[in-house]
């Protein structure tokens, strides 16, 4: 055997490994690729031996291959084979290869389930970690279905190297799975303040990277990172944090002002220049999203503006480039302090580095105002000129036409001088923006009448010089702005000095080398043309010009009519037999100008682009209903799930979409008619607005002079730089003027239309050079203001949008990998399969206990934060002292109708900062607590003690401090109750009680639910009282569990509480074992005057299918001072046939199929007079009878739940002016008429 | 997020490529040949960050590179990470490459080019940072390799003498390093 293998070695010896490939390849330099195929060869053959040494040294060398460009994808399942070596060197060579050449495509990736959970639960921490850097390249949707829940368990891995790998890679995970994103989260939390600083790290890293998509669901974590931020020395972790919370301050902006503070002494005080720039971002985001509510912030905009000025100045180019960029994000809300910087950054422009250059440009973007635009401008086009590589100069005719045109022309006081810039840039060399730039000239000439006229002038003059732009053959690009010149030469035609001329030259022969789409629109404005010189000409005597026209016109188009493209050769053709037609008609000189002329009547308007999108839908119309009436089978299927509840009315019909009266149908047509009266894609039925040019009094500036001696310029072109000059001049004069008028009177309010100028300063002396209508673009009427039309649909980081704060219900658990699909067990009973070896079947059921016990604590912590969200919302209430007992009960008993808002108040109360005294000092924490426990309650206390400081900010009256004291008070005693009732659990073995209360997660959050509580009086006297609620265990089918209030009302301390229940037949009280059946049970607590606290005791019960009431009795001893006495307590304990019921979320797909089934049997129920939203209804039902809503329709709702013994229960609830009728089916009937009944008795308490 | 990787020499010749999305390999090579085209164009004393190829991801993304003598290391990230942090990180793994092939030139990175996706593996995982301590890093990989070698055992010695025999007739390698600002210094090497 051993020589085999030595001999196996000798033979591999003379095998080609990696060097020796490459070191080949390196030698046959002249014929690499004849080389590698030769190799390729090789390897092939190498894969086809049965020796693991020699496939993965093959697989290796593809490795190597696929870098270089070859595509290995032949060899995955060789590869696959590889990975599953049973040694390390192998594994790692294989999954290598998987991960540079598997992906979503790659076929065999469903082959490796198996194997990578094999080596996610290998002994080895190295083969771990090798599958789970592999996995992390090309996990794939079933991978991560498959793979989720040991790679969650894998984050309690004793080695802090395969925890942080194994939380790296949940990120992964969620995004290809997001349903396990929430069953993960909690688990993920803890991670954050995992002992070792790599695996806090990755946390941070994931969480960041999950927030910075979703930021609102990660809001109530800010307590938790703002502790991190003010404790961790990492620079890696503080610079995530910091970033993160860069992007959750625009949605709270109280947050931000917590965060000012700490950042700023992390910018005074840190070495690190990376994170002093992140500080100095975020310190900004802050100051945006402050930026309504607070003025007085100057100070820290100067400090960011300043340490920013510090880095743009740096010899080091990196930190000019951030500081560029940080500043352009200060730009936007606040110009002023960077407007103070034009000219370090104008300098940047002259900068050798091209990145930096437009880093700069971004921000001169900002800084143009009215007064130096121009300046800005002309800056520009010199850059233009001597810049090198198209790519530039590209970017900077963007940001000239960005600078110019941004917020509706705000800054352009010269529409002259705009187009004299746009007719310059098209002399730009092989510029791929002549779209932009034509673009540009159209929406100019459509939307400023005033400068039409102009406008008409160059483009004509830029189409006589066509052959300029078109120079060398098809240089693609520049040669669009000839569209736009010929539009609007042809639409604004009457400007033209010569048509005629004009004309001429958009029918020359060359025009036919043009793209097809600039033919078509010659074409077509080419006949605007026409229209207009006939109309010229035709009052004459003499015809002649007209004539010459058509003539003109007819001997052009056939070449036009020739060409390859259809839009054009239809056009032309069209036009064409039109030109001849008149022809006929001069010639018997009969008048047709005017006709002619009507063809192209009206005024294009410009419309917005999104105006389609935001035509509203006319009310009435419904876009899912059917305009004929579907096929019948489709309609019987269409009514069937209906059906299956028993008595349907028949209002639901669809009748409702087509009762439309005849009055209602004219006036929409009506509508429709004014909607195609404004829309200009509508052709008019009347002709009725003339093409009348309607801006008059327009001073003229002259036309200027054609500069032929500039080499290389179009002739007959303005040089935008003369308007400058004359700009300045002519401001010169105004002032001057202004002056003297000012002199005699008050200063003139300013023409008409003109856009409000919010510019800075002196800004209000420039007159514009027009008096400019911009005319807006058209949206239709009642357009509605939405903004969600950017959201990319196919973002994979949509699915990852899920509230966190929620509870997990009972149904969301990783999937686990079974035999046969048994849904009912838990998934630690079932988690090892057969495949894996013994040992780590050890390991994984010390895994699984650990996990339980993880699991404890956490449902533990998370129903401590339920509880204290319950004192945060009961505030209000406590402010009446007078209602002490009153309000005492509610405050015990009033549970937050959602767990979403309680969450939010968690946050309100972090964010309001009061002063609250450093509780966790105050409190002993019994040290059973767990540890981790106890930090994060104190992470959430500790934090106001430090921000005392920047109290005195929230101005806040005296009264409502006092109050917050009291609260404060008020919870600390609760801590101490807690931690108390942490220790009770943990001495009593209580495993298995309640471990999740029930929680209602489906309650909508239209309008504020009045406050509703389960917990209902069991018993009071003059010592004591007790409230209790009942509840269902997920755990066990037989078990419920009563959570019992106790609270003490008199002055006097009680204890020895003893709990007692007479057993029946049907349910017994869980008592320890060897204890009597009779025995009591010690209630684990005593009681303080005031105090309350609260005890679970568990039942066991054979049937639910009736409620039931047990007699108890409560037997304890009031010590006061002197004295002490023996009292007791008589109760009945009311087992309804609701709290045997588990919220339990189902899908509709489903429901639908449990209806389908048959197996349930049907009741109903009517309830008249409910007074109260459809909302509301549905939240009580849910809350009170532990129902989540499965799908909602207007007023029709199917609802599920289930029992302990896994009963189904549906509910099917319609509501209709006042009476509600509730269709109810279950396997059960019994159970369900006591359920209907119970449901019933709820309403007609309220 | 990182979304690529790519280490290339003066002449554009990969050394390296790690895409943490996938693109089919002619689309790979087209991303090389349009970075290696923005980067090498640009003088040294430039700053290190370009704005993404037109390729690789859209306005979100940029590239971050650090050129050390033959070779540029480029990454390709998101701004959901800090620029002057992942400048760091470049130069965290190449004093790592320096560590554990001490003192690493090009060869090491033309010839071992699964020690060096080995130890990427150990800093970067699935696109984002796993670790940046050094010393944790090199202590990580060394273990990993100690663990080979004691796999290779006996069987694997005759392939090392093979191997040993076939580098003697390597060129001699010039390796010059200075560690006070690491510069991979590899003169005269002929690019292939």
């Amino acid at each position: 055997m051993a020589l085999k293998i030595v001999k196996g070695s000798i033979d591999r010896m003379f095998d080609k490994n990696l060097q020796d490939l490459v070191r080949g390849i390196r030698n046959h330099k002249e014929d690499e690729a004849k080389y590698i195929s030769t190799c390729i060869d090789e390897i092939k053959q190498e894969l086809k031996q049965d020796n693991i040494a020699v496939n993965a040294n093959a697989v290796c060398k593809l490795t190597y291959l696929q870098m270089l460009g070859y595509d290995v994808s032949w060899a995955a399942f060789n590869i696959v084979e590889v990975m599953s070596s049973s040694k390390f060197t192998y594994k790692r060579i294989g999954y290598l290869a998987a991960s540079q050449c598997f992906h979503e495509g790659t076929d065999v990736i469903m082959l490796t389930t198996n194997q990578i959970r094999k080596d996610l639960s290998s002994p080895n921490q190295y083969d771990t970690g090798v599958a789970l850097t592999g996995l992390s390249c090309f996990v794939t949707p079933d991978l991560a279905r498959d793979l989720a829940n040991d790679i969650m368990t894998l984050m309690s891995h004793t080695k802090p190297y395969i925890r942080k790998k194994a939380v790296l890679i949940m990120y992964k995970v969620f995004l290809k799975y997001p349903e396990s994103l929430r069953p993960a989260f909690p688990r993920l939390k803890e991670k954050l303040e995992d002992p070792d600083p790599g695996v806090q790290s990755a946390a941070v890293n994931v969480i960041c990277e999950l927030a910075r998509r979703n930021p609102k669901n990660y809001l109530s974590l800010a307590p938790l990172f703002f502790k991190l931020m003010t404790s961790s020395t990492n620079n890696w972790v503080l610079i995530k944090i910091i970033k993160l919370f860069g992007a959750l301050t625009p949605l709270e902006p109280r947050l931000g002002k917590k965060l000012i503070e700490p950042l700023t002494n992390l910018i005074h005080s840190t070495s690190a220049m990376s994170l002093l720039y992140e500080c100095v971002n975020t310190v900004i985001a802050v100051l945006i999203s402050l930026s309504s509510g607070m003025p007085n912030h100057s100070a820290s905009i100067q400090l960011c503006v300043q340490k920013l000025r510090i880095l743009i100045e740096d010899s080091d180019q990196n930190l000019k480039y951030l500081g560029l960029l940080a500043m352009s994000k200060i730009l936007k809300t606040h110009p002023k302090s960077v407007q103070s910087h034009k000219d370090l950054i104008l300098q940047c422009l002259d900068d050798k580095d091209e990145s930096i250059r437009l880093r700069a440009l971004d921000l001169l973007y900002g800084m143009v105002s009215k007064k130096n635009l121009m300046e800005i401008v002309k800056k520009l086009m010199l850059h233009v000129d001597k810049a090198e590589g198209t790519t530039y100069r590209d970017e900077l005719l963007t940001k000239i036409i960005d600078i110019c045109s941004q917020s509706n022309y705000q800054y352009i006081t010269n529409f002259e001088w705009y187009i004299s810039i746009l007719v310059e840039l098209t002399r730009l060399e092989g510029t791929r923006h002549g779209h932009l730039i034509a673009s540009q000239m159209l929406d100019v000439a459509i939307r400023v009448k005033a400068i039409r006229c102009f406008a008409v002038a160059q483009m004509a003059t830029l189409l006589d010089n066509a052959h300029l732009l078109t120079g060398n053959t098809q240089r693609n690009g520049i040669c669009e702005v000839l569209y736009a010149a010929a539009w609007i030469c042809g639409e604004f035609s009457e400007h033209l000095e010569d048509p005629m001329q004009t004309l001429e030259a958009m029918l020359r022969p060359k025009v036919a080398t043009l793209p097809g789409h600039i033919q078509a629109v010659y074409v077509q404005n080419a006949a605007k043309l026409f229209a207009t010189v006939l109309q010229k000409h035709e009052g004459e005597t003499d015809s002649q010009v007209a004539q010459e026209t058509s003539q003109l016109l007819v001997e052009r188009l056939p070449l036009f009519v020739q060409s390859a493209n259809l839009e054009v050769q239809e056009r032309a053709s069209c036009i064409l037999q039109l030109v001849k037609y008149i022809q006929k008609l001069q010639q018997k000189n009969v008048e047709v100008a005017d006709e002619v002329t009507a063809l192209f009547a009206g005024e294009l308007n410009p419309v917005a682009p999104k105006a389609q999108k935001k035509v509203p839908i006319p009310e009435g119309l419904n876009l899912d209903a059917w305009i004929n009436d579907p096929p019948s089978e489709s309609e019987s299927e269409d009514e069937k799930p209906k059906a299956i509840f028993a008595k349907e009315e028949p209002k639901h019909s669809r009748s409702k979409h087509t009762e439309v009266d005849e009055k209602e149908l004219a006036r929409r047509r009506e509508a429709r008619k004014q909607e195609q009266a404004n829309n200009p894609f509508y052709i008019k039925a009347s002709p009725s607005s003339q093409k009348g040019f309607d801006a008059p009094g327009v001073e003229h500036i002259p036309v200027v002079q054609i500069d032929l001696s500039v080499p290389l310029k179009v002739p007959g072109m303005p040089m935008s730089d003369q308007y400058v000059k004359l700009e300045e001049e002519r401001r010169q004069k105004d002032k001057a003027d202004k002056k003297k008028k000012e002199k005699k009177k008050k200063r003139e309010k300013r023409g008409k239309g003109r856009k409000a100028d919010s510019g800075p300063e002196s800004e209000e002396d420039i007159t514009p050079a027009h008096q400019v209508d911009i005319v807006t673009e058209e949206m239709p009427e009642n357009a509605l203001p939405s903004d969600d039309d950017d959201k990319d649909p196919n973002d994979p980081h949509k699915a990852l949008d899920i509230d966190l704060d929620k509870p997990l219900a009972d149904s969301e658990k990783l999937p686990v990998r079974t035999h046969r699909p048994e849904m009912l067990k838990s998934p630690a009973e079932d988690r090892d399969g057969e495949a894996a070896p013994q040992e780590s079947k050890k390991k994984s059921s010390k895994d699984k206990k650990e996990k339980k016990e993880k699991d404890r604590k956490r449902s533990k912590e998370e129903k401590k934060k339920k509880k204290k969200h319950k004192e945060v919302e009961e505030e209000p209430v406590e402010s009446q002292p007078e209602e002490a007992v009153q309000s005492e009960e509610t405050k015990e008993v009033s549970a937050p109708p959602t767990s979403t808002s309680a969450e939010a108040s968690d946050l309100d109360f972090w964010l309001s900062s009061a002063p609250v005294p450093h509780v966790a000092q105050e409190v002993t924490a019994p040290p059973s607590a767990a540890a981790e426990d106890t930090s994060s309650a104190a992470a959430l206390e500790s934090e106001p003690d430090e921000r005392k400081d920047t109290e005195p900010e929230d101005t806040k009256s005296s009264k409502h401090k006092k109050k917050k004291q009291k609260k404060e008070k008020e919870e600390k005693d609760k801590k101490k109750k807690k931690r108390h009732h942490h220790h009770h659990h943990h001495h009593h073995h209580h495993s298995d009680v309640g471990e999740d209360s029930v929680q209602n997660g489906t309650v909508e959050e239209e309008e504020p639910l009045p406050p509703m509580s389960n917990f209902s009086l069991l018993a009071e006297n003059a010592y004591i009282k007790m409230v209790c609620d009942i509840q269902g265990n997920h755990q066990d089918e037989s078990k419920v569990v009563v959570s019992v209030i106790f609270e003490n009302k008199c002055s006097s301390f009680l204890k020895s509480m003893e709990f007692n229940v007479l057993d029946s037949l049907n349910s017994k009280l869980q008592r320890p074992e060897g204890a009597g059946p009779h025995d009591s049970l010690t209630v684990p607590f005593q009681l303080p005057p005031g105090v309350s606290n609260e005890a679970r005791f568990v039942f066991t019960v054979q049937s639910i299918v009736m409620p039931q009431k047990l007699k108890g009795t409560l037997t304890f001893i009031v010590k006061s001072d002197d004295s002490s006495t023996h009292e007791k307590l008589d109760f009945k304990l009311h087992f309804t046939c609701t709290s045997y019921l588990i919220t339990t979320p189902c899908y509709s797909d489903a429901y639908a199929k449990l209806l389908e089934s048959g197996d349930l049997k049907g009741s109903s129920l009517r309830l008249e007079g409910i007074n109260m939203p459809f909302h509301h209804l549905l939240a009580r039902i849910c809350f009170h009878h532990h129902f989540s809503v499965v799908e909602r329709i207007d007023s029709c709702a199917s609802m599920y739940s289930r029992s302990i013994q896994g009963h189904h229960v549906c509910l099917l609830v319609k509501t209709a002016d006042q009476t509600v009728s509730i269709d109810a089916k279950c396997d059960e009937p019994s159970l369900l008429g006591n359920v209907l009944d119970e449901i019933k008795e709820t309403f007609s308490k309220c | 997020m990182i979304k690529a990787i790519l280490i290339f020499n003066n002449h554009g010749k990969p050394r390296l490529i790690r895409f943490y999305q996938y693109f089919a390999e002619d689309m790979q090579q087209q991303i090389i040949r349009e970075t290696f085209h923005l980067v090498s164009k640009r003088d040294d004393n430039v700053c290190n960050f370009l704005e993404g190829g037109s390729l690789i991801g859209g306005s979100d993304y940029k590239l971050i590179y650090r050129h050390y003598a033959t070779l540029y290391f480029v990454f390709c990230v998101d701004s959901s990470e800090s620029e002057l942090g992942i400048l760091d990180l470049i130069q965290v793994f190449v004093e790592t490459l320096d560590k554990c092939f001490e003192n690493v030139c090009e060869l090491d990175l033309i010839f071992h080019m699964d020690k060096v996706h080995n130890i990427l593996q150990e800093v970067v995982m699935g696109g984002m940072v796993l670790e940046t301590n050094m010393n944790e890093i090199v202590a990580q990989v060394e273990l990993q390799n100690r663990m080979e070698k004691s796999e290779g055992g006996l069987s694997a010695a005759p392939a090392r003498a093979v191997s040993a025999v076939k580098n003697m007739n390597l060129p001699e390698i010039p390796r010059n390093i200075n560690i006070g600002d690491i510069n991979i210094k590899v003169p005269s090497l002929s690019p292939f």
